[in-house]
């Protein structure tokens, strides 16, 4: 079941739904993008569908609103230790295929990975309910259809696919269909979200990537290419790392906060122990140490690839590194070590 | 909510401070509960930070943490006194079953605070019948950065004790000379069968197993203990992940059959 209607008759959708949800996705800000004269296309609340960016695919991925940058888990006063406040409201959070599908690896990892689920995750995660967004093309450096998150069926409330300045949604979940049927004009149809089949880019992983290839000389080429700028971590939907971070603010030093902030395996500090210790010094280890999570290790524990394939670290990289390159080198020298 | 989140620590009293050296103190904590040696707990400072410390002795409502002052936690672990509260996540990690040890020959090779995880373990092998077929080689860096003194004196009464420095002031009596170097004069009648315990910084672990595999031990009859970065020992912040092990919750001790295949 779904629904076609025009830009106005889905903004009135949108007005409808921000009075119960907080609304978060893609938004264009003018200017921020790699170079300063590209924009960028990030996450953010909403309060109207003219702020939706439907057509480019964005720079940040869809965990922005359940794995913030920066988030305070406890605050502190002289003898008190308290729980950060909460805003406890639904939520709807705008992604694309691959985005949707990146939701089941943070879940497995913060709530399925050791007998604890975090707390902190899963008070956000229970406030979600995800709104497709259809891709009509495949854009630069995707490679979803490789990855198998090209295709949703499932996993959403409904679809938006802007075709020919009209609204195209399909409605999963049937609460929201009065949303759409209280417009005027909307036109009730069959609607198939509309996904990709074929990506210009293409990958292929080895079944089993062999040991050998931790020792390969493919790495070496990222020591001297990669700056260690964490970018492609902070972009990245399914990482998932942080760090602790503890601060306090008066000079007298009575109170203050733990925060949890984004980690990257690719910056400095990532592996430092006490004493000076450090693991991975060199930039192509750690490009190893992280292409391998993704194409190797999170499947020996959990059994499914951990990259969906959305190219949004080779869109963001500043030394125009391409992943998908390095997974197919990969491929390519695990025949050879094989053979 | 309440202590449902695994991220808010209890407070536990300092039951007494044992001073090792100048940096290293043992705080003995209010602990009730299960815990093996070689597990380990978050010592939590608000606006300070959080540090994993091995358990190094467990009693009847306490737990030993040894910490050596190195940075901005432990440095203000460092200002507390017995009576007052620390605030403690935990315990973590998998630790040591000390049931593989009996009726066999064993080998401890501990360095410096990473006598702290095996102290348990070493306690245990002292107290079982065949304690003369249990070794225990524990280094130091320095005469002065001794650990457990009191300890040391009363397991060499029970069991086969070789301390070692790795440098003394003139004058010193006792063995100087890393750990490895008393790996090949240990009178093993068994060595392919015996098991070893090592635990100490990298390149002390590393040198160590050569010297072991050089006797005649298998790889399966070696436990190792690691250390990494940790910043929440549940899993989630990534750190502590090499290969497709997380060892804070697949370890921190494991087999070195399958330690061996880390690489970071
Ligand atoms: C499983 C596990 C068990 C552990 N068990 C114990 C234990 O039983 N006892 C124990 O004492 N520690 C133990 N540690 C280590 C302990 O967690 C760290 O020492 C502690 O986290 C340091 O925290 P900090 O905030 O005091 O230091 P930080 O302020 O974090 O200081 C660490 C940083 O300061 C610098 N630094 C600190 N000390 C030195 C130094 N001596 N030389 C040069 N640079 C230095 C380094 O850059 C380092 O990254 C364990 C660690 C793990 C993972
Ligand atoms: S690969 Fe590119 S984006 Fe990632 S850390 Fe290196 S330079 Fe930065
Ligand atoms: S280890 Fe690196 S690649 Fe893996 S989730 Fe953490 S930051 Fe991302
Ligand atoms: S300490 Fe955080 S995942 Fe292991």
């Amino acid at each position: 079941m779904g629904y076609v209607l025009t830009k106005a008759g889905f903004a009135e959708v949108i007005a409808s739904l921000l009075e119960e949800y907080r609304i978060f996705a893609p938004v264009r800000k003018v200017g921020a993008g790699r170079f300063t004269d590209v924009d960028a296309v990030i996450y953010d609340e909403i309060r109207s569908a003219d702020e939706i960016e439907l057509e480019a695919k964005s720079d940040y991925a869809s965990k922005e609103f359940l794995t913030p940058l920066s988030e305070t888990l406890f605050y502190f006063t002289e003898n008190e230790v308290k729980e950060s406040d909460f805003d406890g409201r639904p939520v709807l959070v705008f992604g694309r295929s691959c985005d949707l599908h990146s939701l089941k690896r943070l879940d497995q990892i913060y709530l399925e990975n050791g007998l604890a689920k975090d707390p902190f995750y899963k008070r956000r995660r229970d406030l979600i309910k995800c709104v497709l967004i259809g891709c009509g093309h495949s854009y630069d450096n995707c490679f979803c259809v490789s990855m198998d998150s090209n295709k949703c069926e499932d996993g959403y409330v409904f679809s938006v696919d802007l075709i020919d300045g009209k609204i195209h949604s399909n409605i999963l979940d049937e609460s929201f269909d009065k949303a759409f049927s209280a417009v005027s004009g909307s036109e009730k149809k069959d609607v198939i979200p509309r996904f990709v089949t074929e990506n210009d880019v293409k990958v292929e992983i080895p079944e089993e990537v062999p040991q050998g290839i931790i020792k390969s000389e493919l790495w070496d080429e990222y020591t001297t290419r990669c700056i260690n700028c964490g970018r492609c971590n902070f972009v990245c939907p399914t990482c998932t790392c942080y760090t602790m971070q503890d601060v306090f603010y008066s000079d007298n030093g009575r109170v203050g906060e733990r925060r949890r902030v984004g980690a990257s395996c690719m910056v400095d500090g990532y592996t430092d122990v006490a004493g000076g210790g450090q693991y991975r010094r060199k930039n192509g280890e750690r490009m190893r140490f992280k292409v391998l999570h993704k194409i190797s290790d999170f499947k020996k524990r959990f059994g499914y690839q951990m990259c969906v394939g959305c190219g949004r670290c080779d869109d963001i990289c500043p030394e125009y590194i391409s992943f998908s390159n390095i997974i197919n080198k990969v491929n390519a020298a695990s025949k050879e070590v094989k053979s | 909510m309440t202590n449902m989140n695994p991220y808010v620590p209890f407070a536990s009293e300092i039951l007494d401070v044992i001073k090792h050296t100048g940096k290293e103190y043992t705080f003995r904590m209010a602990f009730k509960g299960e815990v093996k040696p070689g597990q380990f707990f978050e010592v939590s400072i608000p606006k300070f930070g959080e540090a994993p410390i091995s358990v190094s002795g467990i009693g009847d409502g306490f737990v030993d943490l040894t910490i050596r002052k190195v940075g901005r936690v432990t440095n203000e672990v460092f200002e507390k006194y017995k009576g007052q509260n620390l605030l403690l996540r935990g315990p973590y990690g998998n630790g040591f079953d000390v049931d593989l040890y009996k009726d066999s020959e064993v080998v401890v090779v501990a360095g410096g605070t990473g006598v702290s995880p095996v102290r348990g373990v070493i306690q245990a092998l002292s107290e079982m019948p065949d304690a003369q077929d249990k070794y225990v080689i524990a280094g130091f860096r320095s005469p002065d950065d001794m650990l457990f003194r009191d300890d040391l004196k009363a397991w060499d009464e029970k069991l086969k004790l070789t301390l070692t420095v790795d440098g003394a002031p003139e004058g010193y009596t006792g063995n100087i000379g890393l750990v490895t170097k008393y790996i090949e004069g240990l009178p093993l009648r068994d060595p392919a069968n015996a098991k070893a315990v090592v635990v100490g910084p990298p390149p002390m672990m590393k040198f160590t197993i050569i010297e072991l595999q050089k006797k005649g031990f298998k790889d399966s009859n070696i436990t190792v203990s690691h250390e990494r970065k940790m910043c929440c020992g549940l899993g989630k912040c990534g750190h502590c992940r090499v290969n497709d092990t997380y060892i804070c919750l697949d370890g921190p001790v494991f087999n070195y059959e399958f330690a061996k295949n880390f690489v970071d």
